[in-house]
C-alpha cells in the first residue's frame, strides 16, 4: 500500500463525527464565556472605539464627496495602523491567552482535561471558539467602522460602495481582520502553554512584528504583518519610520499572502498541541 | 491487591524512625492482569525539588480503596497521577491497561471528583453535569437523560436549574460527585469526597460508594476521616511523605505490623480465669480485664496461637464465650502503628 493510501486509509479511520461533536461543545462553552465574560469589556472597546470617532466625524464634518479619497486614506489608516498593529493585536492577546490560562487560573480546566477529549481537539476547540469572538467583534469594529465612513455621504457613499472600489475594499479588510486573528491566535495560544504571564508573549511578538521588516525578507516571512500589509486594498502614503508599518519590501503573491498566515498558523497550532499533550495542572503553582 | 509494608529506609529517611521493621516496597504482582487494575509501577513525581510521590508500586484491584495519609502525604498528588492531570517524573502508570496519556480513552472509564472547589462561572448544576456529557460526544437527548440520573443518584435534582455559586459546600461536593458519576464509569477517584457533607448526605455518599465497589466498580477514596474509610473500604493504601507505607485488606495489614501486639478483645463467662490461662503463654504481652468485668482484652504477638490456645481452654475450663473480636484491627489502629503520632493533622 503506498504512503499515500495508508494516509488517507488512516483519515478515514479517525472519528471525525466525535470530534466534530466535542469541538462543538467546546465551542458552546467557550463563546458563553467568551462573549459574556465582564474580564472581556476592553476588548469590546478595542473592536468599537474606531465606529466612535468615525461617528463623530460623520456627525460634526461636512460631507463634501470630494473628501471621500481623504476618508478612504483615513480609513485605510484606521485599519492598518489601529485595528492590525493595536485592536486586533491586543484583542488577540487578551482572547487566546484567557482560552488556557484563564482556565488555569479559574481553576477550572482540569474540567476539561478530565473530559474524554483528546487534548489536540481540545485545544482546536479552544482555538477555534477565540477565533469565533475575535472576528465577530474585529469584523463587526471594521464593519461598523466603514458603514460609518461612508454613510454620512448619502448617494455618494452609496455609489462608491456598491458600484465602485467599496465592497472590494470592504471584504479586503474583513478578510485580512480574519487572517490577523487566526495568525495573531494562533501565536499567543502557543505562547500561554508556553509562558504563564501574557505581558512576555505580547512584547515579544509586538517586537517580532515591528522590526522584522528590517530583517532579511525570509525571516519576515515568519511575520503575520509581512503577509497582511500586502493584502490591506487601500495603500497609504507614509515616510519615514511609519513606513516601517506599511511598506513591503519583497512582496509575495496575493494567493501567497493569503495562505502564508493560515500555513504560519497551522505551524504553530501543530507546536500548541505538542506542549498541550504534556500540559500539566498545577494550580497551586499560579 | 497484596499486603505489603513499605520500605523502613525510604520512610524513615523522611520521618524519622519507625517503631516496626518493614519490607521492601511492593513489587507489582506480575501474574496480574493489567486490564482488570490500576498499575503504578515505580512512579515517581518531584515538583522541582519537592517530593510528591517516590517509587509508588500498586496494583489495584475492583472494590472500594481507601487512601489514607497526613496533609502532604501524596494522596492527591497519585489521584493526579492515575488520571493524567500530572505526569510522571519516572515510571509507569495504566489504568484497566489505559495509558493516562490517551484521555480519550481513560475518560470513558474513569470519573474523577477533584479536590478543587471551583467551577466554571455562571453554570447552573444542570449545565454543569450537562456540558461535561457534551464533551463525551453524547447528544442532546442522552445528556440530559444521564445528567438527571447523576443529579437524583445525589440528591440534587431540586437544586439542579440553580447557580453553582449560590450552592453551600456539600452541595458543590454532591455536584461534582455527579458529575464523576453521570457517564457510568468503571474507575471512580474520589478526592476527600465527603469534606463539606453533613452527617445525611455523608450517610448517603457511604452508600453510594459501597454500592458502587459492589457492583464491581474501582473506587479510590481519600479520605481524612479513619472510621469512615475503615466502613467503607475494601482495601487500603497507607501513604506518608510521598511513599506507600502499607497497602492491602486492612486485616492483613494489620497483621503484618508486628511491633504491635495484636489486641483481642474475649467476652465470656469466666474472664479472670482466662486472663489468667493466657497470661502464662509467652506470645500474650498484657491480659487485662475490661471496665465492666466482663471481658479481657489480650495483646498478642502471635495472634494464631492466641485463637488455638481460645479454643483449648473453651474445652478444657468450660468458659463459654460471647464475643471474640480484634480491638485494633481497623484503619485508625494500623494508621496509628505505621503512620504515628508525628502526623496529627489528618
Amino acid at each position: 500500500m503506498s504512503r499515500l493510501a495508508q494516509l488517507r486509509q488512516t483519515l478515514a479511520e479517525q472519528p471525525w463525527e466525535l470530534w466534530t461533536r466535542q469541538i462543538a461543545a467546546i465551542l458552546r462553552m467557550d463563546l458563553r464565556k467568551n462573549f459574556l465574560s465582564r474580564r472581556g469589556i476592553w476588548i469590546y472597546l478595542l473592536a468599537f472605539a474606531p465606529v466612535v470617532v468615525i461617528t463623530l466625524h460623520s456627525i460634526f464634518d461636512r460631507a463634501d464627496p470630494s473628501q471621500m479619497h481623504t476618508d478612504t486614506e483615513v480609513l485605510a489608516g484606521i485599519f492598518q495602523f489601529f485595528y492590525l498593529r493595536f485592536g486586533i493585536f491586543f484583542g488577540c492577546l487578551g482572547i487566546f491567552t484567557w482560552l488556557f490560562r484563564g482556565e488555569v487560573i479559574e481553576k477550572s480546566l482540569h474540567y476539561y482535561f478530565l473530559a474524554p477529549v483528546k487534548r489536540e481537539v481540545l485545544l482546536l476547540g479552544k482555538f477555534a471558539g477565540g477565533l469565533v469572538t475575535s472576528v465577530t467583534l474585529f469584523g463587526l469594529g471594521v464593519l461598523a467602522s466603514f458603514t460609518m465612513m461612508y454613510a454620512h455621504f448619502g448617494a455618494a457613499g452609496q455609489y462608491y460602495v456598491f458600484s465602485g472600489p467599496g465592497m472590494g475594499q470592504l471584504l479586503a479588510y474583513l478578510g485580512v481582520t480574519a487572517l490577523a486573528c487566526i495568525g495573531y491566535g494562533a501565536v499567543f495560544l502557543m505562547l500561554s502553554l508556553l509562558i504563564k504571564n501574557p505581558i512576555i508573549p505580547a512584547a515579544l511578538v509586538l517586537g517580532w512584528e515591528t522590526f522584522s521588516p528590517v530583517l532579511p525578507s525570509l525571516v519576515q516571512r515568519f511575520s503575520v504583518t509581512y503577509y497582511l500589509k500586502q493584502l490591506c486594498p487601500v495603500s497609504i502614503p507614509t515616510d519615514g519610520l511609519l513606513a516601517l508599518f506599511t511598506v513591503v519590501s519583497e512582496p509575495v503573491s496575493t494567493i501567497a499572502a493569503i495562505l502564508g498566515p493560515i500555513v504560519l498558523a497551522a505551524l504553530v497550532l501543530a507546536l500548541a498541541c505538542k506542549l498541550v499533550r504534556r500540559f500539566e495542572i498545577s494550580y497551586a503553582a499560579e | 491487591m497484596s499486603t505489603v509494608l513499605g520500605d523502613r529506609e525510604q520512610v524513615t529517611g523522611n520521618r524519622g524512625a519507625q517503631p516496626f521493621a518493614m519490607t521492601s516496597t511492593s513489587p507489582v504482582r506480575k501474574d496480574s492482569n493489567d486490564r482488570d487494575r490500576i498499575v503504578l509501577q515505580n512512579v515517581s513525581k518531584f515538583y522541582g525539588e519537592v517530593l510528591g510521590v517516590n517509587r509508588v508500586n500498586l496494583s489495584i484491584p475492583t472494590g472500594v480503596t481507601g487512601l489514607v495519609g497526613p496533609n502532604g502525604s501524596g494522596k492527591t498528588t497519585l489521584m493526579n497521577l492515575i488520571t493524567g492531570l500530572i505526569r510522571p517524573t519516572q515510571g509507569r502508570l495504566t489504568v484497566l491497561g489505559i495509558s493516562p496519556d490517551c484521555p480519550e480513552e481513560l475518560f470513558r472509564k474513569v470519573g474523577y471528583c477533584t479536590q478543587f472547589d471551583s467551577f466554571p462561572k455562571g453554570v447552573t448544576g444542570f449545565s454543569f453535569v450537562y456540558n461535561t456529557l457534551r464533551l463525551h460526544g453524547l447528544d442532546d437527548h442522552e445528556s440530559v437523560r444521564l445528567t438527571f440520573e447523576a443529579l437524583e443518584r445525589v440528591s440534587m435534582t431540586e437544586a439542579a436549574n440553580r447557580k453553582v455559586a449560590g450552592y453551600s459546600k456539600g452541595m458543590r461536593q454532591r455536584i461534582r460527585l455527579a458529575q464523576a458519576i453521570a457517564h457510568h464509569p468503571t474507575v471512580l477517584i474520589l478526592d476527600e469526597p465527603l469534606n463539606g457533607l453533613d452527617p445525611m448526605a455523608r450517610a448517603e455518599s457511604l452508600e453510594l460508594f459501597q454500592a458502587l465497589g459492589k457492583e464491581g466498580l474501582h473506587v479510590i477514596i481519600s479520605s481524612h476521616i479513619l472510621h469512615e474509610v475503615d466502613k467503607m473500604s475494601d482495601q487500603v493504601i497507607l501513604m506518608s511523605s510521598g511513599y506507600v507505607v502499607a497497602e492491602g485488606q486492612i486485616h492483613a495489614v494489620r497483621t503484618e505490623v508486628k511491633e504491635h501486639p495484636m489486641q483481642i478483645l474475649v467476652r465470656c463467662s469466666d474472664p479472670n480465669l482466662l486472663a489468667s490461662r493466657v497470661f502464662a503463654q509467652d506470645h500474650v504481652v498484657e491480659a487485662k480485664l475490661v471496665d465492666d468485668g466482663k471481658g479481657v482484652l489480650v495483646r498478642t504477638r502471635d495472634a494464631d496461637a492466641f485463637y488455638l490456645l481460645l479454643n483449648q481452654l473453651v474445652v478444657k475450663d468450660n468458659i463459654s464465650l460471647e464475643t471474640v473480636a480484634p480491638a485494633d484491627d481497623d484503619v485508625n489502629s494500623v494508621y496509628q502503628y505505621l503512620i504515628g503520632s508525628e502526623n496529627k493533622t489528618i
